[in-house]
Formats: structure tokens, sequence, C-alpha cells
């Protein structure tokens, strides 16, 4: 579906009502990954906010994204208890295997690293969150496996298109 | 007909994480092919909050407990337990300190020191089915209050004596009066369950593992002040609750007890379920009312309060996930069985996330007026691989550290704050010696200065020069009157910021100086961390006796650090390391050891 009708569809479910532009925005986002430019021209001509407030209120919350994420994305918690159980060591891990810092994206658009505040799973710390699933109790040797093996299956994928 | 048996997984967020909806299905399907159907069911609950134990199975009705049951174990638990009636042993709890194995959940420490009723539910029912809640006296409380006048219900909750369970325990029953008093015909209620704070989860959990409780605290709050509008605000990071809490609200308007006339009792009552976008600062109730409209999180100056001037300038009352729950706990029982437990100023229960350097990390409730050490040495079992504690931190970024000697203090909303630290919404996170209190304070610091929301310069400003004082003091670079610059400088931000996330962001801060100023000056006089977790102010080196020379330190080097060969063996240079630790956490011999102190450079 075209850019512009998922947002009007999705306008039409909120009633093009102004104040639901937090659910408005987060609706795109979970549809097409991200907020792109096109989308938030068409919130702006359509409900009438001028796009500097939708900016404002875009960049206000850490949850929304302006640029397209990778194909995966590793999370990883920087809550209190993960905090104080080596979450720092899994950041470096990433970061070491992946080239990028947490907030990037690889140039093949392959992996995007984050961090989060805190991801509520505190008893499981520390905790990393690979494209959606929660892995509790990590260690750098453990998340530097799964990265491997991540890397690879893109590896092994990409072999396939090129045959 | 029920079943004589049930089989009940865990499927909060932490046993989802580890596939339980899978074993789940495994057993099922298992009961099927045995033709057990008629005699066991298979259900699945939310959260117990032993999530570190988990993937949790319950067999009731004996209560037998399975922890960190796998997919493979779903044969035996049937083949032994529920058939040949031999519960599977090697998955009982295994108790740290005596070693035994635990079968009932009863009799487990975590459990049999803890008094539940918030979280009674939590792990024992099915939250997606609304029946199981009523079953266990769920929405009596609703008709109760609705048998009275709204101001009778409002009565009640003064007398309860509750508190606010958000952090600044504000009398609940007030709060409910100010706004019934105020003036005007459209009123709102809002549950606040933007659970930001890093090291809390339990308002999750009691979404996720027991929705309709809160509904029906809400339902109870609405009737009271004259609101037919609620709200209810969650992270948008906690998907299940949010899932769970969809299905309780549609459940709910098909059995009459939301929407139009609830109960026939003339009431009407909607609600609206808003994500929120991340953004600390929004747990503050202005701050969280202009998100709801759309805006940008910022808090505005109070008053006018809430009561008076809400959302869309109505009269509006917001309490947290636990408040609603306390106030349909104290409908459905009375008055007098919560004002039993906790303390005269402080009467309930107070629920924690235990987490961190502990055994038994988890979601707890106890009364309050229990002490921290029954909490971290009773439940939580002591510090892991008995090592020596150093302090606990309660109330996330908003609170402080407390020392040893601070760990008979009973905990409630008033000593907690006494002592430099405050209840807060309930994170409890344990310290050992590994931990740095200077870099604990820099942690949370740097959160508050990333989330303030720039309204305010104290917060603004003062928050980043804190922290840039910080960073002097664990790159080795301050000088010993930077401390006093920073504790001052904490108390100018707590006193002129606007809302309550400056007024208490420098609380870490203060309370570190407070009781572990020693720490902060050997950063500064010595150079030396003690804890070897600054990365300017440690080092490692490799123990030639352990080491085996496999040269596995030297390859994964990203500076090329480590020289040497398997022949001579290795040693890390100090002065190239950039403290990444790969080599310390790749080494399969642990031949490698953090010192304090910069190293030979």
């Amino acid at each position: 579906m075209s850019t512009i009708k998922n947002v009007q569809n999705i306008l039409q479910r909120h009633n093009s009502e102004p104040s639901a532009l937090i659910q408005i925005l987060n609706d795109i986002q979970v549809e097409e990954g991200y907020l792109p430019r096109k989308s938030i021209d068409a919130i702006s001509s359509e409900l009438k906010i001028p796009l500097s407030k939708i900016y404002g209120v875009i960049t206000f919350y850490e949850h929304f994204k302006l640029i397209k994420p990778g194909k995966h994305t590793v999370t990883v918690c920087m809550g209190t208890a993960c905090f104080v159980k080596g979450a720092k060591q899994l950041i470096q891990t990433i970061e070491n295997t992946l080239g990028i810092q947490t907030g990037e994206t690889t140039e093949d658009g392959k992996f995007s690293a984050r961090r989060v505040a805190c991801l509520g799973c505190c008893a499981l710390a520390p905790v990393v969150q690979i494209d959606g699933e929660v892995h509790g109790q990590m260690t750098p040797a453990k998340l530097q496996k799964v990265l491997n093996k991540m890397i690879k299956d893109e590896e092994t994928e990409n072999e396939g298109d090129v045959q | 007909m029920t079943a004589e048996k049930q089989i009940l997984i865990c499927e909060g967020t932490g046993c989802k994480s580890s596939k339980s909806h899978e074993i789940r299905e495994k057993l099922s399907l298992l009961i099927d092919e045995k033709g057990l159907e008629d005699e066991v069911s298979v259900s699945f609950t939310g959260c117990h909050g032993f999530c570190a134990q988990g993937p949790l199975v319950i067999v009731k009705p004996e209560g037998t407990l399975y922890c960190k049951v796998k997919l493979e174990n779903a044969e035996e638990i049937i083949e032994s337990h529920i058939i040949n009636n031999t519960p599977v042993e090697e998955l009982f709890y295994h108790d740290p300190k005596t070693g035994l194995k635990i079968e009932k959940y009863e009799e487990i420490e975590f459990y049999e020191k803890q008094k539940r009723i918030l979280l009674a539910n939590c792990g024992q029912i099915n939250p997606e089915v609304i029946e199981e809640y009523i079953e266990t006296g769920g929405y009596s409380g609703l008709r109760k209050a609705l048998a009275m006048k709204p101001i009778e219900v409002i009565e009640v909750i003064k007398e309860s004596g509750l508190r606010g369970r958000g952090g600044a325990g504000f009398p609940t029953g007030l709060k409910w009066e100010f706004c019934y008093k105020a003036p005007g015909d459209v009123k709102y209620v809002i549950c606040n369950a933007d659970e930001g704070d890093p090291g809390a989860f339990m308002d999750r959990s009691i979404l996720e593992a027991d929705p309709h409780s809160v509904l029906e605290g809400m339902l109870i709050g609405g009737y009271a002040i004259g609101a037919s509008h609620g709200v209810i605000y969650v992270r948008a990071e906690y998907p299940l609750a949010i899932i769970r809490f969809k299905k309780a609200v549609e459940d709910a308007m098909k059995h009459g007890f939301l929407g139009e006339n609830v109960l026939d009792s003339g009431f009407s009552f909607h609600l609206k379920i808003q994500e929120g976008a991340g953004a600390f600062v929004c747990g503050e109730e202005t701050a969280l009312m202009a998100s709801v409209e759309g805006k940008r999180g910022m808090p505005r100056p109070r008053p006018p309060y809430p009561a008076i001037e809400g959302l869309w300038g109505k009269p509006t009352n917001i309490n947290n996930v636990k408040s609603w729950a306390a106030a349909a706990w104290i409908f459905k029982h009375d008055v007098k069985s919560f004002r039993e437990i906790g303390v005269e100023k402080s009467p309930g229960t107070a629920i924690f996330s235990l987490t961190g350097k502990v055994k038994n990390s988890g979601l707890i409730e106890v009364p309050m007026g229990t002490t921290l050490r029954e909490i971290i040495f009773g439940i939580g079992g002591g510090i892991i691989e008995d090592r020596e504690f150093k302090a606990v931190q309660t109330g996330g970024p908003s609170g402080g550290c407390l020392p040893e000697s601070k760990l008979d203090l009973p905990v409630d909303f008033d000593s907690l704050q006494a002592a430099g630290s405050i209840m807060g919404s309930g994170g409890m996170v344990v310290a050992d010696e590994d931990t740095c209190m200077v870099d604990l304070a820099k942690y949370f610091l740097s959160f508050t200065q990333k989330e303030s929301c720039g309204k305010c310069t104290p917060c603004r400003e003062g928050t980043l020069r804190a922290l840039e004082i910080l960073e002097r003091i664990t790159s080795g670079d301050a000088e010993l009157s930077d401390i006093d610059d920073l504790e001052q400088l904490s108390k100018i931000i707590k006193d002129t910021s606007l809302c309550a996330l400056g007024q208490t962001a420098p609380n870490p801060v203060l309370s570190t100086i407070k009781y572990f100023r020693d720490e902060y000056e050997e950063h500064i006089t010595e150079k030396r961390c003690r804890a070897r977790v600054c990365a300017d102010l440690m080092h490692y080196q490799i123990d030639p006796e352990l080491c085996i020379k496999c040269g596995i330190c030297a390859k994964v080097c990203p500076v090329s650090a480590i020289p040497g060969s398997k022949e001579t063996g290795y040693h890390i240079e100090t002065r190239i390391c950039t403290r990444c630790a790969m080599c310390y956490t790749r080494c399969p011999k642990d031949a490698i050891f953090k010192f304090p102190g910069a190293g030979e450079q």
C-alpha cells in the first residue's frame, strides 16, 4: 500500500483527531518501521498541524524513529538491574562485533543497535532484546555467539540471492 | 465441570521470553493424546514475580512449583506427575542456602516471607479469563461501592489510610476528595502505568497478570469522583500488558462492568488505553496529561493541581497502577483488614522489584515496615556468591543508595525519605563490592539528564553540569573541592526545579556522597576505583599461573595491547589497553583479573 493511502487509513481510524497525534505516529511507525518524511507531511496537511509542531512531538519521545532501522535490531536494556549486572560490557560486545555505536545502523542496513531505559525484565538481568525477543541472563560470550550466528545467516542469505 | 488437576504455565514477559507458551502447547497436546482432557486442564497465568527461576509451571491442587522448565520436560511432568502421581523432583526449586529441593510454592523462602495481597492473583489466575477474576471475589468491591454514595466511598478510602503507590505517598482518599469537590460536570480519572523507572516492573506484572483489579479500582474511583471517562497511560515498551488490558476492557464491557449504566446503577464509565512513547518525564502527572492530549510531555507548574484543572482543563484524578489495585482490594475486603497490614502511617503492603546482586530476584510484596535486611537477606536469600553487601538503591533515578548501616530501617514512605532515599515506584536494586558508587550515581544522573525535558534551567543545565563533575571524578581528573561543588549544585537543583524529575534527580548523588564519600575521595586522591569499574582507574592483568597460553586474549584484543606468543605467554600493555573487557570476558580459564588503580603507565 502506498504511504499516503496508509496514512489516510490510520488517520481515519483516529477520526483525524489532532489530539491523537501520538497514537497516529505510533501506528505509522508500527507499519513502516519508522516515520518517513512523506507520512509526516501527509499528517501535517491532513490535520492542519504545522510540521514544526509534529517534529517537536516526534523528537521529544525516545520511541519515535526518523531513520529507517536495520533489518535486525539489537537492543540492550540499560535498566538499573542490567546496569549493575554488566550491561556496559554487552554494549561493548555489540559495538566490537557490529562495528557501530548504539543508536546507529550498519552500512548494509542489516543491523541496528539501540539502548533502552528499561524493558521491565529486571529479574532476568542483564537483558538484550533481539528483533523483539527478550534474551535474559546474557553474557558477552552468549551475545557474541548469537550475533555471530545472525551475521552468518545474513551472509548465507546474501549468497543465496546472488545465485 | 472443572478438571481435577490444573497445570498452569507462567506467561509473563519473563517466562514468555523463554518460550513458555511452547511448553504450554506441548503439555496441552500431551494431555489430549493421553485422553486426560477431562481430568486435567492446561492454562496460563501472568507473572509470579520469580522470573529468574522461569519458565515456571504449577500443578494444582497440590501446589507443586516447577522451575526452569524446558520443552523436553513436558513429557516427564505428564508421565511422572500427572499419570503416576510422582512429582518430578529434579525440577523443584533449589534453595541456594540449604541446598534442599523444595516442592511447594508456599514453602519457598522467597514466597514464605511475603504478604501478597495485590499480587495474590498474579500467577494464580488466567488474566485473559474474566470469570477467573470474578471467582476470586473480583468486581464484588465495585458492587459494594456502587451501593454507597460517592462521598461514602471516598470516606472508606480515607479511613483505610491508603497512600499513593506511585512513590510520593500522598493520601489517596484526600486526593479523591479534592477532585470530587472540584466544580465541573466533566471529570476524568487516569491510571499512570508509565512505569519508567529503570529497575521497576511491578506495574507491568500487575497489568499482565491481574488487569481486572486495576480496572475495578478505576471504576470505583470514577464512581466516587463523578468521572465518566478514564484513561490508562501505558508504556509502549510493555506490549503484553497492553494486550492483556485491552482484553480485560472488552470482557468487562461484555459483563456490564464497563460502559453505559454499570451494573444497572445509573453510573456510566468509558475507558481509553493510551500508549506512551518513551519519555520518563511523562510519569509526572502534568506531563502525562500533556502527552494524553497529543503534545510534548512537558510538565507545568502546580497549582492549579490536576484535581482542579487536569486533562483538557477538567478536574482529574490520577493514580498509579498499584493504588488503583489497592482501592479495589479495600472494597473487596474491608478497611480493617487493610489497616491490619503494615504500620500506622503507611498501612498496607509495599511492592518491590528486588533485583541486582541478590540470590532470589523478583517481584515481592511485603507489609509496610518490613526491614531492608529481611527483604534482602530473607526473601532475597542474600548476596550472590555470598559476597559483601555494599548498598541498596530504592526509588530508581529519584531515589537514593543506602549502606549496610541502614539495613534495619523499616520500609515505609517516611523512614526511607528520612534516610535520604524514597519509596518511589518500588525498584530495589542491590549492589555488592563490584558496584562503584560513583559510577552508579553517574548512571542515574546521566539517565535523568537525558530524560530532562529541558523546560526549566536548574534541571536542564544543572544535571548536565553535575554529570560533567561526575565524569571528571570517574576519569581521575577531579579535585577534592569538586565533591563540595557537586553537593552544592545538587541542592540547588533539588530546591529550584519545576517538577519532581528535577527535584529528585540529585538524590542518587547526594545519598552516595553522604554514605560513600570515601569512595569519591579515593577516586580523586588515589586515582583508584575500588570496585574496578571506572575504566580510567582500574586495569587488567593476566595471572601467569592460570594462563594456558592459548592466545585467545591476544586475538580478540581490538587494539593489539596483548603482546606475546604461545611459547612465552602473554601480558597486557596497560598503556595501550582501552579496558574494553574483550579479553576478560573471553578468557577460557578466567585467568585475567581486574585491579584497582590505573596500573603502570
